[in-house]
């Protein structure tokens, strides 16, 4: 019983930094219809901006409300979005709708590999550590178990984050243009969306929440470089599952995957490192465009 | 076999034997890594021409050289012949294995799970700490015939062996390429539903395309660790194989020795950003990469077809 609860918090804890970081890649790959490896990228910005937020906050008389780090954090991710979305977007990105999505994936690895050494330039190679935000929340004691009070914030965050993004999309008038734009963005040209703004606004969403899970993870480690390298392959397996460019789907791909990762770390230990990859397999083997993919009409 | 094709095959295997004659010992070491690598690359290049990209080619590059390298150290076989069939052989069951399932996945589907499977592979092999774990396994220097050269005599055998593999294979591909089945995967790259129609399969195109990829990348991965003399799991990682499909994206798919040249301008960019930006030769190879996209989106074969103004 207590081996049953331990996996699936430890899964839930997992799910809930999964889902914060796919799901930004899956926004981002409905509206633009662009697989972007740079989502890591934007994953470690966000933890390198975290850390330097926190720990100026803190040299600037932080200690005396310490609660006030997480207001850090968020900024960080939105700072993140304002600065680099709207650059690699507009800069970048915008030239290559509409082309082959392999070569779409190359050109956003070739971003990838550009901003690894653009962080390096910018923060150096020596690691940073803000641990006082993953503290505040004191302990969480289950059964006979003890947990950070931290990893159960990632979770409500990731309820937030979802709930937040599903009610913009189907719930607010600019999220139904949203999924106007996904469904057809050339008809939404014609009746007279802005097409560009929402691409743009889009992918400062994605950035925002890959930023976002950079930022909520940076307390709970040691910020370094090569931080977004194993990220992004984790939030492609996550997003792949649950079928691309879907939100629920994220979430459902999150669960499966924090779950058996959760599993195996206490069965099957030796493999942790590849469950992710064969859960994949697995999905892909019975939904070969994962399990909530819309299915498209083929083009004759 | 043309005669065209046999002239070039020749003319290409000169070229590459003079430069054993001609190139200083790193720069030898050098195009002996970048055509192996090519060799995988050529594996992915056969792959684009029916529109799929194998993000995973690490997979078999990683499975050639661990599989050389164990044959090596438990049954001491040195002969470089015997352990290029015995990795390749390896790698051809499991292209086999493989490669009927994911012949039906397309585009980013195809590239994800290939991947998925390299990954695998990479993090069973981290984990096996009697094979090394994460810091591998060295291999002794190769034998040729039980001829076994030191030094110079070394480097310049096993370029040569590489050359020739690069010649054989490379004509092969051609030859592939060209045949009904290669010209089937080119315009299932166009259109599928049509060539379907007609008559054709295209699941089995792909699936001799995987498994030649597979083939290619064994060769390649079983050379690439005789030279270097090491293997770890980083062979089979995400970024690995993202340099391959980074050299079949800069070569294209239209011309065989683009993909080697491709290859050796790879090399020669990274070791030189190295030398020169230690610090930042990644950025240096994105820029490089995005100009490619930009400038050639068809890759360098396009600039030798564009001149003969043919435009398969």
């Amino acid at each position: 019983m207590d081996l049953v609860a331990t996996i699936l918090v430890d899964g839930l804890i997992y799910a809930g930094w999964l889902f914060i970081v796919s799901v930004g890649l899956t926004l981002v790959f409905g509206v633009l219809n662009i697989l972007n490896i740079a989502h890591g990228s934007l994953y470690a910005i966000g933890a390198y901006a975290s850390a330097t937020l926190v720990g100026i906050y803190f040299a600037n008389g932080g200690d005396a409300i310490p609660w006030g780090s997480y207001a850090a954090l968020i900024l960080a991710a939105v700072l993140v979005a304002l600065v680099v979305g709207p650059i690699l977007e507009r800069g970048l990105l915008r030239f290559f709708y509409g082309r082959d999505e392999v070569l779409n994936v190359l050109v956003t690895y070739a971003v990838f590999l550009i901003l690894e050494d653009v962080m390096k330039l910018i923060w150096g190679v020596n690691p940073y550590f803000v641990y006082e935000p993953y503290t505040l929340l004191g302990d969480v004691e289950i059964g006979p178990l003890f947990y950070v009070g931290y990893d159960f914030a990632v979770i409500a965050a990731a309820i937030i984050v979802g709930l937040g993004v599903w009610l913009t999309l189907n719930r607010t008038r600019m999220g139904k243009v949203v999924l106007a734009v996904i469904h057809d963005s050339e008809m939404s040209q014609t009746m007279g969306v802005n097409v560009p703004r929402i691409y743009l606004g889009a992918f400062m969403a994605g950035t925002f929440l890959a930023a976002l899970g950079g930022a909520l993870t940076a307390p709970m480690i040691s910020v370094t470089p090569g931080l977004g390298v194993n990220v992004i392959i984790v939030a492609f397996a996550v997003v792949i599952i649950g079928g691309l460019g879907s939100v629920p789907g994220a979430a459902i791909g999150a669960l499966m995957v924090g779950i058996s990762r959760a599993a195996s770390v206490h069965l099957l230990p030796e493999a942790e490192l590849f469950i992710i990859y064969f859960v994949m397999a697995v999905v892909l083997m019975f939904r070969p465009e994962g399990l909530f993919a819309k299915t498209q009409a083929r083009k004759i | 076999m043309t005669r065209s094709l046999t002239l070039s095959a020749a003319a290409a295997f000169v070229l590459l034997a003079l430069g054993a004659l001609v190139l200083p010992d790193w720069a030898m070491f050098l195009f002996a890594m970048a055509l192996a690598k090519g060799l995988v690359c050529l594996g992915i290049v056969g792959m684009m021409r029916g529109g799929l990209v194998s993000f995973g080619q690490g997979l078999y590059y990683c499975l050639g050289a661990y599989t050389a390298t164990l044959v090596a150290n438990t049954f001491g076989v040195s002969d470089i012949f015997l352990l290029t069939v015995l990795s390749t052989g390896v790698c051809l069951a499991v292209g086999l294995a493989f490669g009927p399932l994911l012949a039906s996945y397309r585009g980013i589907f195809f590239a994800m799970l290939s991947l998925a499977l390299s990954m695998v592979l990479y993090g069973s092999l981290s984990k096996m700490s009697f094979i090394g774990g994460t810091d591998g396994l060295n291999i002794a220097a190769p034998t040729f015939l039980g001829w076994a050269p030191e030094g110079r005599a070394l480097q310049t055998a096993l370029y040569l062996y590489v050359a020739v593999m690069v010649v054989i294979a490379g004509t092969l591909m051609r030859i592939y390429f060209d045949s009904e089945q290669g010209l089937i995967a080119l315009a299932a790259r166009d259109n599928e539903l049509r060539v379907e129609y007609l008559g054709a399969s295209v699941r089995n195109v792909n699936t001799y395309s995987y498994v030649f990829g597979a083939v290619l990348g064994g060769i390649g991965g079983t050379i690439a660790v005789l030279a270097l003399g090491h293997v770890d799991p980083e062979f089979a990682f995400w970024t690995t194989s993202g340099e391959f499909v980074f050299v079949a994206i800069l070569a294209g798919y239209l011309s065989v020795p683009s993909v080697f040249v491709a290859a050796i301008i790879l090399e020669m960019v990274r070791s030189f950003s190295n030398l020169y930006f230690p610090n930042t030769w990644q950025l240096a190879l994105g820029i490089f990469l995005l100009i490619v996209i930009v400038v050639l989106p068809d890759g360098l074969g396009s600039l030798v077809r564009r001149r003969k103004g043919d435009a398969t």
